[in-house]
C-alpha cells in the first residue's frame, strides 16, 4: 500500500495534475474570499467553503479520472496484479494520494481565516467544523470518482461519467421536489431501480439466471411490502432522494451544526465506494 | 518449482485453455512454444497470478498463487507480452516503485537497482522518461522489474516481440544469462528461438500441452527418419540394381538428371552415418561416381508443424487467425530474424 501510495503521489506532482487541482481549487478560494469576506464584508468564512461545494463537480473528475483507467489502458494493471500486492492496499494506496493531493490545497485555504482575523472577527468553531466537512464532502466524492475510475478504461468516460454522477447528485435535493410523493411513483420508482440491479448484476457476474432470480425475489419482495405497508411508500421517494444527496449533508456545517451522523454517513460512503473499487479490480482478474 | 495441474481458462464459449499440466523443474529455461492463439499468454497470466483460472491449480515453491499470492508471487518475477511501464516516469522512478511494491528495504533497493540495471543494461538511461525510450531499452526496463527482488522464477512472455535483429539477439543473451541461476519460461511462436535458448520446449496447441522434451529428445522421438538424397554419375536402372543391396533403405525415388546422371532420395531409421558409409563403397565398388551425397533429418521446425496440425480444430481456426490478425503484424520483425 505504501509503494502505491509513495508512487501515485508522485505521479500527480511530476504530472500536472496535481498542481492544476491545487491551482484551481485555491483560485477559487481567492475569489470567494475577496467577494464575500471583504467586498460585502461578511465575517463568515464557512460562505467561502459553501460556494467552494460547486467546484468539486468539475475537479473530482479530473483528478480521479485516470486513477484506475489509465492503469487498464496503459496496462500497468498487469503489473500490480503480478506484485505481491493486495488489490485493497492498492486502493488504498490510490485513494490515500488522491486525499493527500486535495488536503494540500485545502489546508492552505484553511489559512485564509486565519489572515481574515487580523481584520475582523471570524467564528472559530464553525469555520473549523465547516473546514472538516467540506474535506469530508470532498474525500467521499473522491472515493466514488475513483470507484467510476476502476470501471472504464477511458480517462474521459471515467470523467464524463463521474461529472454526470456528481451533478445528478448535487441537484438531487432540488430535483426530490418535483417528484411525486404517491405510493405508486414509489413503487414504479423502486422496480425500475430492481431492473437496473439486475442489469448490473448481469453485466458483472455474466450469468442471466442468477441475475434474473436476484431481480425476481427483489422484486417479489417489493411486491410484499407494497401491498402490506402501502402508505409508507408515498414516504420513501423523497426521503430517498434527499439521502442520497452528500451535499445536502454538508449544508448542516455551514449553517453552524457539526452533524456526527453526516460525518458517518461520508466515512459510510467512503467505505462502500472504496469496496466496490476493491471488487472492480478483482473482477477484471476473472474476465479480462 | 512450479506445478501447474489441470488448468482451465475459458472465455465464455471459448476454451483458451483446457485441462493443462505440466511442471516446471528448478534452474533451467523453459520455452513455451505454441502458434499464435494456443494459449501461451494466458497460461502465464495464470502462473503469475494476473488471471483466475476456471478450474485448475497453480502452486509456486508450494505456495498456492491464489490462496498464498504474496508468498507465491515474491518468487516470481513477471514481463506480460506488453512490459507495463509507466510510460511519464524514468527507469528509476518506475523501478524504484517496483522494488518498494515487492517489499525490498530502501538498502536492498539500492543495491538490487544497481544490479538489475547493470544486468539488463539500462543505467544509461535510468534519467530519461519512459516514453523516450527505443522499444529495446523499454523492453529491457520490463526485464528489469522482473528481475527485481532476485526471485527463483522468471517468467517472460514474447520477450523478442517488436525488437529489431540487432536487440532480438542481445534480449536473448540476456536471458541465457539470467538462466544461469535461475528457472526462465518464455513464451514465444517463433521456434528457432526457443530451440536457441531453451533446454526444455513445452509446445502448446489449442490450450493442450502436445509435447514436453529437450529440442534434442523432440528431434530424436519424432523425427526417426533421415532423408537421405543422391546424385550419381549413372543410368537409373544401374542404380536401381545397385542399391537392391542396400539394407535399411526404404521409400526410394529415382529420377533421372540429364542424359548420363540419376537422382535418388531415400529413407532410413538407421544411423545416417552408417548408411552413407554403404553407400559410398557400394558405388565405389560398382566404379560409379558418386556425385553428391547429403542427409537431412526433420527438423524442430517439422515436428512444432505436425503437432500444432494435429490438434488444431479446423472449424474454428478461421477465428483464431482473426482475433490474432493485430498479433501477427506485429510480430514481423521477428520472423524477419528469423529466417536468416
Amino acid at each position: 500500500m505504501k509503494a502505491v501510495f509513495r508512487h501515485e503521489l508522485a505521479s500527480y506532482f511530476t504530472g500536472m495534475a496535481g498542481y492544476v487541482f491545487g491551482a484551481f481549487l485555491l483560485l477559487f478560494a481567492g475569489i470567494y474570499t475577496v467577494v464575500i469576506n471583504v467586498q460585502s464584508g461578511l465575517a463568515n468564512f464557512a460562505y467561502v467553503f459553501s460556494n467552494m461545494s460547486f467546484l468539486f463537480l468539475i475537479i473530482v473528475p479530473i483528478l480521479t479520472m485516470g486513477a484506475v483507467a489509465e492503469e487498464k489502458r496503459q496496462k500497468t494493471d498487469q503489473l500490480l496484479y503480478s506484485l505481491p500486492l493486495t488489490m485493497t492496499g492498492v486502493t488504498l494506496g490510490k485513494y490515500a494520494a488522491l486525499l493527500v493531493v486535495f488536503l494540500l490545497p485545502t489546508g492552505i485555504l484553511c489559512l485564509y481565516p486565519l489572515v481574515l482575523s487580523a481584520f475582523g472577527s471570524i467564528y472559530g468553531p464553525l469555520t473549523i467544523g465547516t473546514a472538516v466537512g467540506f474535506f469530508f464532502l470532498g474525500a467521499a466524492l473522491l472515493a466514488v470518482g475513483l470507484f467510476l475510475s476502476s470501471i472504464t478504461e477511458s480517462q474521459g468516460v471515467a470523467a464524463g461519467l463521474c461529472f454526470v454522477v456528481l451533478l445528478v447528485n448535487y441537484f438531487l435535493s432540488d430535483l426530490s421536489d418535483y417528484f411525486s410523493n404517491s405510493a405508486g411513483a414509489a413503487f414504479w420508482t423502486l422496480t425500475v431501480l430492481v431492473v437496473l440491479v439486475g442489469v448490473v448484476f448481469r453485466l458483472m457476474t455474466g450469468s442471466r439466471l442468477v441475475s434474473l432470480a436476484l431481480a425476481g425475489v427483489l422484486e417479489a419482495l417489493l411486491l410484499v411490502l407494497y401491498v402490506v405497508r402501502g402508505e409508507d411508500f408515498s414516504l420513501i421517494l423523497p426521503a430517498m432522494t434527499s439521502g442520497l444527496s452528500l451535499f445536502e449533508r454538508f449544508y448542516p456545517f455551514v449553517d453552524g451544526v457539526f452533524d456526527l451522523t453526516s460525518i458517518v454517513y461520508f466515512l459510510t460512503v467512503i467505505g462502500i465506494f472504496l469496496f466496490l473499487s476493491v471488487q472492480s479490480l478483482e473482477k477484471r482478474r476473472w474476465s479480462a | 518449482m512450479i506445478e501447474v495441474s489441470h488448468l482451465t481458462k475459458r472465455y465464455g464459449d471459448h476454451t483458451a485453455v483446457d485441462d493443462l499440466s505440466f511442471h516446471i523443474e528448478k534452474g533451467q529455461i523453459y520455452g513455451l512454444l505454441g502458434p499464435n492463439g494456443a494459449g501461451k499468454s494466458t497460461t502465464m497470466n495464470i502462473m503469475t497470478g494476473c488471471l483466475a483460472a476456471t478450474a485448475g491449480q497453480v502452486t509456486v515453491g508450494g505456495w498456492d498463487i491464489f490462496e498464498d499470492a504474496a508468498k507465491a508471487k515474491k518468487l516470481l518475477g513477471y514481463l506480460p507480452e506488453r512490459p507495463p511501464l509507466y510510460l511519464d516516469r524514468t527507469p528509476q522512478e518506475y523501478l524504484t516503485f517496483v522494488g518498494r511494491a515487492k517489499g525490498l528495504s530502501p538498502r536492498q533497493l539500492e543495491a538490487q537497482l544497481c544490479y538489475v540495471m547493470e544486468v539488463t543494461r539500462t543505467a544509461d538511461v535510468a534519467h530519461r522518461l519512459i516514453k523516450n525510450l527505443s522499444k529495446g531499452y523499454q523492453q529491457r526496463v520490463g526485464i528489469a522489474q522482473a528481475l527485481l527482488g532476485d526471485p527463483e522464477v522468471i517468467i517472460l512472455d514474447e520477450p523478442t516481440v517488436g525488437l529489431d535483429p540487432k536487440q532480438i539477439i542481445e534480449i536473448r543473451s540476456l536471458i541465457q544469462t539470467l538462466g544461469r541461476d535461475r528457472t526462465v519460461i518464455l513464451s514465444s511462436h517463433i521456434l528457432s528461438e526457443v530451440q536457441a535458448v531453451c533446454q526444455t520446449i513445452l509446445i502448446l496447441s489449442k490450450g493442450k500441452l502436445v509435447a514436453c522434451d529437450t529440442p534434442e529428445n523432440l528431434e530424436r522421438r519424432f523425427a526417426g527418419t533421415t532423408t537421405v538424397a543422391l546424385t550419381a554419375q549413372a543410368g537409373t536402372e544401374e542404380v536401381r540394381r545397385l542399391l537392391a543391396f542396400l539394407p535399411g533403405a526404404s521409400q526410394l525415388t529415382f529420377q533421372p538428371v540429364g542424359e548420363d546422371k540419376c537422382q535418388v532420395t531415400l529413407e532410413t531409421d538407421w544411423d545416417e552415418d552408417v548408411l552413407c558409409r554403404d553407400i559410398f563403397f557400394l558405388f565405389s565398388r560398382a566404379q560409379l561416381p558418386l556425385l553428391r551425397l547429403t542427409t537431412a533429418r526433420a527438423g524442430l521446425e517439422e515436428i512444432f508443424l505436425e503437432l500444432t496440425r494435429d490438434t488444431a480444430d479446423p472449424l474454428s481456426a478461421p477465428e483464431e487467425e482473426a482475433v490474432q490478425g493485430e498479433a501477427d503484424t506485429r510480430e514481423t520483425p521477428g520472423e524477419e530474424e528469423d529466417a536468416e
